[in-house]
């Protein structure tokens, strides 16, 4: 372990304070049974999720800049957020403040205005929960503090949209070995592998569930969900390994939607990695949350003696 | 160059002759059939100029109609008539009508940005979609749709206090648009979830629903932002010429 990330600024975000709160706690038990520090962003606010880009991409850039002017006057240089929404928003206003002019002029303004300091490109790197494990802790350092093995629980790991688009908000990816993959992402697959998990093909893996329109278009939702539990049923999988809130609870919402309104029923059961490489841990199921999670997957993990 | 569209070929521009020779050549009966021909004349030579002006639309010009937007697309893979390259060619020729066709579906863009990962010529397509479902609500072809109303709720939230609650953005969404919160899904989810819910953490998510969370010290903030949220609605109104029409 090299000690890169091992004290980091945590970004929760909104969605993790509500009905994302079992990402929460799963990413801070997480933490803490790795020996990894997270110190809450003072005063954080909402980084516009999918939303505020539709009034002005550029406020969304402004909401991202508060944040990241936090940390750097917190004196941290990494922040990570669990939450795909919030990572990639931080992303791109990282990039947008490297080359928009015009980004950069409504921040400042905005900044000004507000009573802060004006955050400039570059000061702080933006990570995500799977690279703060996977480059703080790593595979080798998992599999040597596994103690309750996943057993070959066959998962499908699932990344999402917002986790890998658009490509050039993410400069350090695609980067050959070792670095992840836009195309193919394999961050998640490496930690849950590391806990023994049995990884099965997925070909879904950035594929969307139409979280932007979880309720304003629950039709399309729904079908977009439908087809990303049923590949995974197809695929062998007894689990969908999530990594963030929006994705998650849109397909445990929408997979009792299917069956309610479109008499589709599935039983593939939907938890967070975060929740998944905990118990393998040795944490309990209540430690990371799992009854908090609409979907219910308590006898399943009963039944392979996890949690 | 023009793009021979298949959506063209609509039953109303169809036309089957019972007695017609061309040239000495019988093309009476079915098996001749002709596609009217058309000779357009209201172009609308404003439209991709006040598109391009609207947030996402910037750089329609630089598309030069490969299509892998379309290709890429998650909602055209369960709706053929969702079709961005076209939407696109359409605009840039001004061809209004045929666009307003489609007016009813544009706004379900579900931004998962696969068009804009794809896209060789960094048009952005999935801003294009917003900034046209835009444009077509402020030129009033089309009403406020739920996307915008969502989007909305979410943003006021945002811009008041600095957080957003998900039940409260939930409850003002189903109210604004007139949905009841008695839904049969939502009701059982609710129910799976109570029969196993810790109660200090019921407690605790009730206590958000009542006092809203928020950013401290967010009012500077909050006004800085509304005051340009206005300065963009009126940048909006000036590109698509909203006021001058009024005035008239």
């Amino acid at each position: 372990m090299s000690g890169k990330y091992k004290q980091v600024a945590y970004y929760p975000g909104c969605a993790l304070e509500g009905t994302g709160h079992a990402y929460n706690r799963s990413t801070k038990e997480l933490g803490k049974a790795l020996g990894l520090d997270v110190v809450e962003l003072k005063n954080w606010n909402c980084c516009g999720a999918m939303e505020v880009k539709n009034v002005d991409p550029k406020l969304q850039t402004y909401l991202s800049a508060r944040n990241l002017s936090i940390a750097e006057a917190m004196g941290f240089d990494t922040v990570m957020a669990p939450c795909n929404g919030c990572y990639h928003n931080l992303k791109k206003a990282e990039y947008d403040l490297a080359n928009d002019p015009a980004s950069r002029e409504v921040t400042d303004q905005l900044s000004r205005k507000a009573g802060h300091e004006t955050y400039k490109a570059g000061k702080v790197e933006t990570i995500h929960a799977l690279d703060w494990i996977k480059q703080a802790i790593g595979e080798d350092g998992l599999k040597a503090r596994v103690r309750n093995s996943l057993k070959g629980l066959k998962i499908a790991n699932y990344y999402g949209c917002m986790y890998t688009r658009p490509r050039h908000i993410f400069p350090e990816k695609d980067r050959g070995p070792g670095s992840e993959s836009t195309w193919k992402p394999h961050f998640m697959d490496d930690l849950l592998a590391a806990a023994g998990a049995e990884n099965v093909e997925y070909p879904l893996k950035t594929a969307c569930c139409g979280g932007a329109h979880t309720l304003s278009d629950s039709d399309t939702s729904t079908k977009l969900v439908l087809n990303l539990l049923t590949t995974a049923e197809a695929c062998g999988a007894d689990v969908i390994a999530t990594e963030c809130p929006t994705c998650h609870t849109g397909l445990e919402m929408h997979q009792v939607r299917a069956e309610k309104v479109f008499g589709r029923k599935t039983t593939v059961k939907i938890l967070y990695f975060t929740q998944l490489l905990g118990m393998a841990l040795g944490l309990s199921a209540r430690k990371v949350g799992v009854p908090e999670n609409f979907s219910a997957s308590s006898d399943l993990l009963r039944a392979r003696g996890l949690g | 160059m023009p793009i021979h569209e298949k959506s063209l070929i609509r039953p109303e521009n169809l036309v089957t002759h019972e007695h017609l020779v061309i040239d000495g050549v019988d093309v009476s009966g079915h098996w001749s059939t002709f596609i009217t021909s058309r000779a357009v004349t209201d172009y609308n030579e404003q439209m991709e100029e006040e598109i391009a002006a609207l947030p996402g639309g910037e750089f329609i010009h630089r598309c030069w109609q490969c299509g892998s937007c379309t290709n890429a697309c998650t909602v055209n893979a369960i709706n053929p008539d969702f079709n961005p390259r076209y939407w696109i060619y359409l605009i840039r020729m001004g061809f209004e009508d045929e666009l307003l066709r489609d007016k009813d579906i544009i706004w379900q863009c579900v931004s998962c940005n696969k068009c804009t990962y794809a896209c060789p010529r960094d048009v952005n397509p999935e801003g294009v979609m917003k900034a046209t479902a835009h444009w077509l609500e402020l030129k009033g072809h089309t009403e406020k749709k739920p996307s915008t109303v969502f989007d909305e709720v979410f943003s006021e939230q945002v811009f008041a206090t600095g957080k957003i609650e998900d039940g409260r953005v939930l409850k003002q969404f189903f109210a604004r648009t007139g949905q009841s919160l008695i839904q049969d899904w939502l009701v059982a989810l609710v129910r799976s979830l109570v029969s196993r819910l810790p109660v200090g953490l019921m407690m605790k998510l009730g206590l958000a629903t009542l006092f809203r969370p928020r950013t401290r010290g967010w009012d500077a903030a909050s006004a800085a932002i509304e005051e340009y949220v206005s300065e963009c609605e009126a940048a909006a109104r000036k590109a698509l010429r909203l006021d001058v029409q009024g005035a008239e």
